[in-house]
């Protein structure tokens, strides 16, 4: 049959027979002609309803679909509305058929609207600010209950899975490690360089690795390190929690009498506050070392002479105030990610939003969360 | 007998494997023109595995599969894409986008492979729904919102936008209630019979076999052990149909269909 001919496209021939006028229907009526089907159609409305009434002739019609049907219907009722007759002769049983299922019941009625533009504004505004207070309200009391959750599993540590951190911290760190390590490297060797470039015109080059020290070890590796797992694990909570949600697994979870938050939050989120300090250790090395190589190449500075330097520019605070920052990242990028992924509703497109939503959160948490932290340890003077 | 043109399917010798295990193991079937092909088969035999094969959703080994008397390998991908305009799939699951409402996904297969306008395409897709039997005010949800039910009819909704010439389903009972049920095999029957639609569909319902099913495979171990019209099948001794037809849910249809025949 694929053979077949193509089949003329939809015409209709006006017979200039006495009485009703006739219109003899030829060639396919199918969507296969796409809009020539619609003009026809109302070609041969407009011409039957000049003639007031006719009568289609269905014997030379060499095919038609559920669409032609439907567009011959309409005209016949366009016909009917205007107060003449129209009538379908010759038509096969098949296509009579066809006809009377296609005949379209109740009206159509077209998408709901927009409102108008600055009334959507408006309320997109509104909607969004709303949402804003609420989400926050809702974070706080999902940290509550993750708190509660906690504590449930310290009365009772024999609930925890084990097995479930585990493989979740050789996601979260181990796999992470060639990365964080590559990122770290590089800015540690470009500010290293940049350092040498600018401080070599006051001759204070040397001072170059006490920028490197200060600047890595408090800021630099937890910052980056963070931001890194934020669009690397943040993200796979919460697409993996969120198509939980969509294919009810957290419902089935919680027929069963287990709790999402102990069985997948718990887990996760203590992997990565455990994660993300050793892994804030391991960027701070692999930036010091990067630092090293280039003090060492372009600076001239042996990796001896720098790591006495070093020695004597930072103290193991400078050390400590990276790294207690840490969990608290950790902690903010598992709690958004993870009350995002519940929040999925369920499409393939919300999931989308919600992995954006919690990635781009995080980060601006995590740099937010920063800024706090220097407030702070300026104000103790650590 | 793989040109005539009355034979809209034409596989022969399909093997597809999945690493070492063969799930398809020289499959041949033949599905005519305008009729519905039941296809049955045990869980995890492979039902699915032909009809995404035949689709073109899975890579099979060897053996050679004709559409519409075409070649599916031999084909440039222009006239596979046309090829592909003359089928319609309803998936097991429905496979509605999730992200469109119902009007949209049934407008979906029409606004990108027809020039239509937006009006006439807002009424034919209130003529699939009520073709489908699913009311108006379903057209502006999304998926999400529907129950099992109105998500296969919502789907076969959109596997019809086309007016395809060939339809596939894949279990279009699994799920629905029997009167949804009966009601679908109705329909299935009605478009079949207005459109001269040929249906291939896997299914598992006994009821839809016996009430619109022309004619019936069955697979098993890799291999179409038997097809024919019902009659015949019931009437085979190859023991995997026998505990099929002749199983505690079987017996019971084939003592009705004994005592009521037609």
């Amino acid at each position: 049959m694929a053979q077949d001919p193509p089949a003329a496209p939809p015409d209709f021939v006006r017979s200039a027979a006495q009485g009703p006028a006739r219109f003899a229907l030829t060639g396919a009526w199918t969507l296969l002609a796409s809009r020539r089907l619609e003009e026809k159609a109302a070609e041969l409305a407009a011409q039957a309803q000049e003639a007031g009434g006719a009568v289609f002739d269905f014997s030379r019609v060499a095919r038609l679909d559920t669409a032609g049907a439907f567009a011959l219907n309409r005209v016949r009722t366009e016909l009917a509305k205007a107060g003449f007759v129209g009538e379908f002769a010759a038509a096969t049983p098949e296509q009579q058929l066809l006809l009377s299922e296609t005949l379209l019941r109740g009206e159509v009625r077209p998408p709901p609207p927009g409102e108008n533009f600055l009334f959507d504004l408006l309320a997109d505004l509104g909607e969004s600010f709303v949402g804003g207070l609420r989400e926050t309200a809702h974070g706080v009391s999902f940290l509550g209950e993750f708190v509660v959750t906690l504590g449930a599993l310290a009365l009772r540590p024999g609930r925890f899975r084990l097995t479930s951190l585990v493989y979740q911290m050789e996601n979260i760190a181990f796999r992470a490690i060639p990365i964080v390590t590559l990122i770290n490297l590089s800015v540690g060797a470009i500010v290293a360089q940049q350092g040498i470039y600018e401080l070599s015109r006051f001759g204070a080059a040397s001072f170059s690795v006490d920028l490197i020290g200060i600047l890595v070890l408090r800021e630099l590796g937890v910052l980056l390190t963070s931001i890194m797992i934020a669009g690397r694990s943040g993200s796979a909570i919460t697409a993996e929690l969120g198509s939980m949600v969509m294919r009810e697994e957290i419902d089935a979870l919680r027929s069963m009498g287990l709790s999402p938050m102990e069985v997948l939050v718990a887990p996760r989120i203590l992997a990565l506050t455990l994660s993300l300090p050793m892994l804030t250790f391991v960027a701070d090395m692999a930036a010091l070392f990067g630092g090293l190589l280039v003090s060492w190449g372009y600076g001239g500075t042996s990796p001896a002479a720098f790591l006495a330097l070093l020695q004597s520019a930072i103290k193991v605070r400078q050390f400590l105030v990276g790294l207690i920052k840490a969990p608290f990242m950790a902690l903010v990028i598992g709690l958004i990610s993870a009350q995002d992924g519940f929040a999925t509703q369920g499409s393939a497109e919300s999931l989308g939003r919600q992995v954006t939503a919690a990635v781009v959160k995080s980060i601006f948490m995590v740099i937010i969360l920063d800024g706090l932290f220097a407030i702070f340890f300026t104000a103790i003077d650590f | 007998m793989s040109d005539s043109p009355d034979i809209v399917i034409s596989a022969r010798d399909i093997v597809v494997a999945f690493g070492e295990r063969r799930v398809l193991d020289g499959v041949s079937l033949d599905v005519h023109k305008g009729e519905v092909l039941g296809f049955v088969g045990g869980s995890g035999q492979g039902k699915s595995v032909l009809t995404r094969t035949i689709l073109g959703l899975v890579r099979k080994r060897s053996g050679s599969i004709r559409v519409f008397g075409q070649d599916r390998d031999a084909v440039s991908a222009a006239e596979l894409r046309a090829l592909e305009q003359r089928w319609g799939v309803l998936f097991q699951n429905g496979a509605l986008f999730s992200g469109l409402t119902v009007r949209q996904n049934i407008q979906m297969p029409m606004r990108e492979n027809r020039s239509i306008s937006q009006r006439f395409m807002d009424e034919l897709a209130m003529l699939k729904l009520q073709l489908v039997g699913l009311a108006a005010d379903a057209a502006d949800k999304f998926p999400s919102e529907l129950s099992g039910g109105m998500v296969k009819r919502a789907a076969l909704a959109r596997a019809l936008a086309l007016d395809p010439e060939l339809l596939f389903l894949d279990e279009p009972t699994s799920g629905l209630d029997p009167i949804g049920a009966a009601d679908f095999d109705e329909l299935i029957g009605t478009l079949q019979k207005t459109l001269g639609l040929t249906v291939f569909m896997v299914t598992h319902d006994l009821d839809s076999l016996y009430s619109i099913c022309d004619r019936i495979a069955a697979l098993a171990n890799g291999k179409v052990i038997g097809s024919g019209s019902i009659a015949e099948l019931l009437a085979s001794d190859e023991p995997w149909l026998r505990a099929y037809f002749h199983g505690v849910r079987g017996e019971r249809l084939t003592g009705l269909a004994r005592r009521a025949p037609g």
